[in-house]
């Protein structure tokens, strides 16, 4: 029951970084971080079955930060968009020195 | 006045000599401080005066005297000097009923505790430094009072008396401290002043630059001194006078390696601060400074500190019979070089400088000879007579810049070739100067020839014993000293005051008598001159005409009186090289020695006044550099500052310019330079890594992440 939950986080969670890496729109970025978030979050539930009621609980703190970041995360998309646009990550370079 | 008091004082003294009894001292820390108060309170005045000079220049108005700080400073300079002069007195006059034969030594404070090294803050009182602050102080008083007229239209005038007090604080230092590191901050204290004093016009790149010399010329020899305290303590243990001069005798053998060395190290620093060969460069130079401070600094006082620390450490050169012979050489050579070069210079100080250094020449011969007494003898004589014949030529100046002034004439006010006939514009700085001039030719019965005569014949009389050829040369050489004495001095006295008045006529209306405050010292330093050399009538010739068949009083007073302070040395002496010669190396007593003497000055005087007053002199911008021989050599002083200059200056700036360009610019700035631009491209190759892009971060940080995790599961 366990391998079966942490192999399909696992997958979820390949499939949200390759999201990040490769793909150029910052919304698909963005979603792909949320599937990572809740890959973890499964992770977590499927070890508190037999770890104790702690995984559960760090899964509301994770929903939370991750609700609190998605509100930021959408609003400085929807400001880079007013701005440039467009919502590609490849014409964004202002993130150096 | 010092003189006066003491002949007064030693006079109600003869004959009751109360030996053993407890000398009480008066308020001794008080002589410190009145000077140091009153280089605080000038100090203070002499800021706010600045200050508001400087506004006032700013504003566009001429600097303003006569001024509160101007008064303020009048009263205080010399007010301090004169109460530490009273106080002085006090404590000598203490002196003289008890004659005590310990030192007194009074200490304040722990200066120093480090290890085994103890070093007190302590005066010592005894005969020797009390003569030595009678003369500071006295004489300072007189300078002072001075300056108060000659300086009075100077905008620096509260600051000058500030360094002049401050002067006289580091000065009593050096004589009244108790111990050699005490002795040399008065020693380093006074160099300070001499220097702020000499640069006191520092506008005068000139001026400035003499103020350096002089500085830098004394670093060699402080560096001697300060060597010689090392070996002190590290072969002694102890650095005050009293627990030196007791343990060298005992633990230095005589002759020895180590106190031939300390001796030297000493003469070193001597050498350095009372300018004699070859070290003497800097003391023409500092005349640069106002004319009272080369009365007070370079002539009367500081330059005489390195004979005071001969006569100090007596003991320690009495030891080193070298280290002696060195001394009697180095002054016996200076005597006579300088008075050579003083015989061709036309700047009035310019010889009154060159005759300074002969006449310490002369004090070095004779603490080298191993009479101590008479070297202080001769520097408390040559205080009254040189501080009076620089004094005179301040006047002499004073009146020649104020008539040059007015007229505007850019003529030189110290060049004797454009004064001339001065006697009759200044008659009492005339008579003054005549009787220093008598004085230091060495004519009887004026100080002069007592004390240098006395000098002479202990030089002739040492050749009676170890070093005798020696002492015969450095005889020979004195007495060919003392002659060119007597010359140059006419030669300046007939230049300046005698003859045809060459200033002009515009100018010969405006030249005038010193004012008042001016006068009284020149007056006060001439009684001075004619009778302080009675204070040592020699025993050998007091019976005789010169002494007045028994007339002059205090027949060796000086040499009873410093015999708590000289006696040891004075046997070390007598058990190492034996008793001094009954004659000259010629034959011949004290008595005949001393009418040769006083006859042949006499007729030097005579023949020279004849000489000089025929010669055609011409003002000095009409007259050329003399082109033949001797005299042009004796012209450009031998030439010794050109030698200088090639032998050590330039190869000195050759090579701090070969380690500024190469050492400095290429070597240490390289370096520097080449790990900045090591750092900035490392920091350029790195920064081609931070491309911007969110995506490229985000590989690096998940290939980041993996690699830690791969190296925790491995």
């Amino acid at each position: 029951m366990l391998a079966e939950a942490l192999v399909l986080s696992a997958l979820l969670f390949m499939i949200g970084a390759f999201g990040v890496l490769i793909r150029r729109n910052a919304i698909i970025v963005f979603l792909c971080i949320e599937l990572q978030l809740n890959a973890v979050n499964l992770s977590f539930v499927a070890f508190s079955r037999y770890l104790g009621i702690e995984g559960q609980l760090f899964v509301f703190f994770v929903m939370t930060v991750a609700a609190a970041e998605a509100a930021v995360g959408l609003a400085i998309i929807i400001s880079i968009f007013r701005h440039y646009e467009t919502v590609n990550v490849e014409n964004f370079n202002l993130l150096k020195w | 006045m010092t003189g006066l008091a003491l002949l007064l004082t030693g006079l109600a003294q003869v004959g009751q000599p109360g030996v053993g009894e407890v000398f009480e001292p008066f308020l001794p820390g008080m002589i410190l401080i009145l000077p140091l108060a009153g280089f605080v309170a000038n100090g203070v005045l002499a800021l706010v005066s600045g200050c508001r000079n400087a506004r006032m220049i700013r504003t566009g108005m001429a600097a303003e005297i006569g001024s509160v700080t101007h008064s303020l400073s009048s009263w205080i300079g010399p007010g301090a000097v004169g109460a530490a002069f009273v106080l002085t007195v006090v404590n000598f006059v203490g002196m003289l009923g008890a004659q005590p034969h310990e030192p007194f030594v009074q200490g304040y404070w722990t200066w120093i505790a480090s290890g085994n090294l103890s070093v007190e803050a302590a005066i010592q009182l005894d005969q020797l430094s009390l003569i030595m602050m009678m003369v500071i102080t006295g004489v300072g008083f007189l300078i002072h009072l001075f300056s108060v007229a000659y300086m009075r239209d100077d905008p620096g005038y509260s600051r000058y008396f500030c360094y002049l007090n401050l002067f006289i604080f580091f000065m009593l230092v050096l004589v009244m401290g108790a111990s050699f590191p005490l002795m040399f901050v008065g020693w380093e204290g006074v160099g300070l002043c001499s220097y702020l004093l000499i640069g006191f016009w520092f506008e005068d790149p000139e001026k400035a630059d003499a103020g350096k010399k002089a500085f830098i010329v004394n670093r060699i020899g402080d560096l001697g001194f300060l060597l010689a305290i090392f070996l002190l303590f590290t072969h002694l243990g102890a650095l005050d006078y009293v627990g030196v001069f007791e343990a060298a005798p005992e633990s230095l053998p005589y002759g020895g390696t180590v106190v031939t060395a300390v001796a030297l190290l000493l003469l070193l620093g001597a050498i350095g601060k009372s300018a004699q060969v070859p070290l003497y460069v800097w003391l023409p130079d500092a005349m640069a400074g106002p004319t009272p401070v080369s009365a007070l600094i370079h002539a009367a006082t500081m330059v005489t500190a390195g004979v005071y620390l001969i006569a100090r450490a007596g003991v320690l050169f009495a030891l080193a019979p070298i280290g002696s012979a060195t001394v009697a050489t180095v002054g016996a050579v200076t005597a006579l070089f300088s008075a050579t070069i003083a015989l061709q210079q036309y700047d009035i100080k310019k010889v009154l400088a060159y005759s300074t250094i002969s006449q310490l020449g002369f004090m070095f011969l004779g603490v080298g000879a191993g009479a101590y007494a008479a070297g202080v003898f001769h520097l408390m004589t040559h205080a009254f007579f040189k501080a009076l014949l620089f004094l005179g030529a301040g006047a002499v100046i004073h009146s020649m810049h104020h008539a040059l002034h007015s007229t505007h004439s850019d003529w030189d006010a110290q060049d004797m070739r454009n004064m001339g006939g001065l006697k009759r514009f200044m008659p009492l700085t005339w008579a003054t100067m005549v009787i220093a001039t008598v004085a230091i030719a060495g004519i009887w019965p004026f100080a002069g020839f007592f004390s240098k005569d006395e000098i002479i014949w202990y030089a002739g009389a040492a050749a009676g014993n170890g070093y005798g050829v020696l002492f015969t040369v450095l005889w020979g050489m004195a007495l060919l000293a003392a002659a060119l004495t007597a010359v140059y001095m006419t030669r300046l006295i007939v230049m300046t005051f005698h003859g045809i008045n060459r200033t002009g006529p515009e100018e010969a209306k405006l030249l005038h008598e010193a004012p008042l405050t001016m006068t009284v010292p020149l007056t006060i330093l001439g009684i001075l001159s004619v009778f302080s050399g009675w204070i040592n009538v020699p025993d050998s010739v007091q019976d005789s005409i010169f002494g007045g068949f028994g007339i002059l009083p205090m027949s060796e007073w000086l040499h009873h009186w410093l015999d708590p302070v000289t006696e040891s040395a004075d046997a070390i002496r007598l058990s190492g090289l034996g008793p001094y010669a009954e004659s000259a190396p010629l034959g011949g007593g004290p008595v005949a020695w001393a009418a040769i003497a006083t006859g042949a000055a006499l007729v030097i005087v005579i023949l020279t006044a004849r000489v000089v007053s025929r010669q055609q002199i011409l003002p000095a911008s009409e007259s050329e550099q003399p082109a033949d021989g001797i005299r042009k050599i004796l012209y450009n002083k031998w030439y010794v500052d050109e030698i200088y200059d090639r032998v050590v200056v330039r190869p000195i700036i050759a090579a701090s310019r070969f380690g500024s360009r190469w050492l400095d610019q290429v070597l240490i700035d390289g370096t520097v330079n080449a790990v900045g631009s090591l750092t900035r491209s490392l920091g350029w190759f790195g920064s081609l890594f931070q491309t911007g892009q969110v995506t490229t971060y985000a590989v690096v940080f998940t290939l980041g992440a993996l690699t830690i995790l791969g190296v925790l599961i491995l």
